[in-house]
């Protein structure tokens, strides 16, 4: 339980993060770039089972614990991290390299945790850091934005910890293992982690928040939250049979509001729910193959959505425009940026030879093996959707379409570095499945490239296509938007208080006079006991109080010792 | 402005009908291949081509119909 491998291997990066800013251009580059590498080398020195332990209050915990489901996610999220560190790396602000970091490495941290009190404290950390992400765009839209963000991943959280301390309480132990939704605190811990997968009724937050990000804060974004929570599922709730129909329920909501949308990188939003979607609907299955099936889904989408939007960060960066009705013709100036932003379409909708069709296929097939008809059905008309909404729509109406006139040239170096890296992976991982397979959670001697099965996909995909181009005159672009749940947060609610404030504000007066006049004491007696001079809120200089806590440390340590 | 090869009307004819060739072929594929339905429906002939193109259609549909009764200006919040 000592040496390298008690490491957290989340830590490097967060702790590396935070020295950034301490640094030069050139340093921070090396550590940008070394330090996920660094958390990769680490991901592997972690054997099975627990490897650091540490107590708190009468609880103990495991930092450091790991089994194959940890390495796959650990590996996936630091070479993420390296790959948005590249992209990111030209004219990004500071404050979004660092936090960005820390999203992966708190991401990392989770998918380590033993105990249930480690992976809140990172999950919350990655919430936090994630919401800086948003706002380091430093626009109106992203302020909002990430405001909205934080408030529905704090609640979240919140739901999260009473679920874990009702898991403690009920059963004493604080390890993190399978569960079922059981009892009240399972499923309030099942409903912390789904806020998190983008599961509704609280999608909208995704298509809110990470298209407000800047062009590589977005590409952070993309992979560690929603990822997080497909790995939490996976590890607390495999075989929950809701999970299926949840993420039946994702599948064709990122469709057809993918379908909807005007915004390039909205259109990519939803397809992450529609994808978190499938990898729910495998965890809910629940089989090895099934979990298999989810466990690389994630790995094989972290990347190629990276990838997809890389490209349309690209495409931000260079023109300043997003919207689809503003772009089409780039594939003239931007030949790499479509190749790549191509390569990511086709992988996402797990065209043979693509990395989409590797991980993918184990879920429908997992579905079809437990003769789940309807479940299988629902899945391959949602694997024809994907083609529609990400396969051909996001790179028919940004890079072909029409000429809008632009002609921007691709993108800077690193940039360029980023998608080519990733374009490699994901042709890679679908010709040559096997590395990827051998790190998944069940040790499978599945067979993707079959006959049969690259007929089947090939003629699911391309008729999808012809359908696409058949209907193209009713998928013309329109500025607007589709409303969602967010309506109810972000339209009725505040429209309900002002309009309860005006009601209250035509209250008979006197009545008025004498409701305020209770509340004015209330407020009065609130105010004796904790203003400013209250004795419950008397104000302790910062000092005294760091004092204090040296003091009860050094007690601790010394105590500890002897 | 030059136009660019992949924008004359000859490419995209040519494009076009490559494209109709692979459908036909795909289909072809499925006279030479073994086909073993699971699940009852998945036997049909060329299952996946007529049920992604159906559902295909059936999505963008469905789509549009919600999209009556939900879509808003992109400026819709921006009021607030």
């Amino acid at each position: 339980m000592t040496g390298i491998s008690a490491i957290p291997p989340g830590l490097p990066l967060i702790l590396g993060a935070l020295l950034l800013p301490l640094f030069g251009q050139r340093i921070r580059a090396v550590l940008v770039l070394g330090l996920p590498l660094v958390a990769l080398a680490l991901v592997w020195q972690v054997p099975d089972g627990v490897s650091l332990k540490t107590g708190f209050l009468e609880y103990e915990l495991a930092p450091v614990s790991g089994d194959r489901l940890s390495r796959l996610f650990g590996t996936v999220f630091a070479i993420m991290a390296f790959a948005a560190g590249l992209f990111a790396l030209n004219r990004t602000r500071l404050v979004e390299l660092v936090a960005g970091l820390i999203c992966a490495g708190s991401a990392i941290g989770v998918t380590f945790a033993g105990d249930l009190l480690t992976m809140v404290a990172f999950w919350e950390v990655l919430a936090l850091a994630s919401t800086l992400v948003v706002w380091s765009a430093m626009t109106d839209q992203s302020r909002r934005a990430g405001m909205r963000y934080l408030i529905i991943h704090l609640l979240g959280g919140v739901v999260l910890m009473i679920g874990v301390i009702g898991h403690i309480a009920d059963t004493g132990s604080v390890m993190f293992t399978a569960m079922k939704p059981d009892s009240l605190a399972h499923w309030l811990i099942l409903a912390g982690f789904l806020v998190n997968a983008g599961a509704p009724p609280l999608s909208a937050w995704l298509a809110d928040a990470y298209p407000e990000a800047s062009p590589s804060g977005m590409v952070f974004l993309s992979a560690f939250t929603t990822k997080t929570a497909v790995y939490v599922l996976l590890r607390g709730f495999p075989g929950a049979e809701i999970l299926i129909f949840l993420g039946l329920y994702m599948v064709f909501y990122g469709i057809v509001y993918a379908l909807l949308e005007n915004d390039m990188r909205r259109i990519l939003a939803y397809s992450i729910v529609n994808q978190v979607g499938f990898m729910l609907c495998g965890i809910g299955i629940g089989t090895e193959m099934a979990l298999n099936g989810a466990a690389a889904h994630a790995f094989t989408h972290i990347i190629y959505k990276a990838l997809l939007l890389m490209s349309a960060g690209s495409v931000l960066y260079m023109t300043g425009k997003r919207k689809c009705t503003d772009l089409g013709g780039l594939f003239r100036s931007m030949p790499l940026t479509m190749i790549c932003g191509v390569i990511g379409a086709l992988s996402i909708s797990a065209f043979p030879l693509t990395s989409g069709f590797i991980s993918k296929s184990m879920i429908s097939e997992a579905a079809a093996n437990e003769y789940l008809t309807a479940v299988w059905l629902l899945l391959a008309a949602g694997s024809a959707g994907v083609f529609l909404h990400a396969g051909v729509k996001f790179p028919w109406f940004v890079f072909f379409q029409k000429d809008s006139g632009l002609r921007p040239p691709d993108p800077p170096l690193n940039m360029r570095m980023a998608m080519v890296l990733f374009a490699f992976l994901c042709i890679a991982l679908g010709v040559w499945p096997e590395p990827l397979y051998a790190i998944l959670p069940f040790p499978t001697d599945y067979v993707p490239y079959t006959r049969a099965h690259v007929v089947a996909m090939l003629q699911l995909l391309l008729f999808s296509g012809l359908a696409f181009f058949i209907m193209l005159p009713q998928m013309k672009r329109t500025l607007t938007i589709t409303l969602d749940w967010d309506w109810f947060y972000r339209w009725l609610g505040p429209r309900v208080v002002s309009q309860a404030m005006h009601v209250l504000s035509r209250w008979h007066a006197h009545k008025r006079i004498d409701f305020l006049r209770h509340v004015g004491t209330l407020f009065g007696t609130l105010f004796l006991y904790h203003g400013p001079q209250g004795i419950l809120a008397r104000t302790w200089a910062t000092g005294s109080m760091v004092l204090w806590v040296v003091i009860l440390l050094g007690i601790y340590l010394v105590a500890y010792y002897y | 402005m030059k136009q660019h090869w992949l924008e004359r009307p000859g490419t995209i004819r040519l494009l076009l009908i490559i494209f109709l060739c692979i459908l036909a072929l795909t289909l072809l594929a499925n006279l030479l291949t073994e086909v073993h339905g699971w699940l009852g429906l998945d036997g049909t002939f060329a299952f996946n081509a007529w049920y992604g193109f159906a559902t295909c259609i059936g999505m963008i549909l469905a789509a549009k119909l919600i999209g009556r009764f939900l879509h808003r200006k992109d400026s819709y919040y921006d009021r607030d």
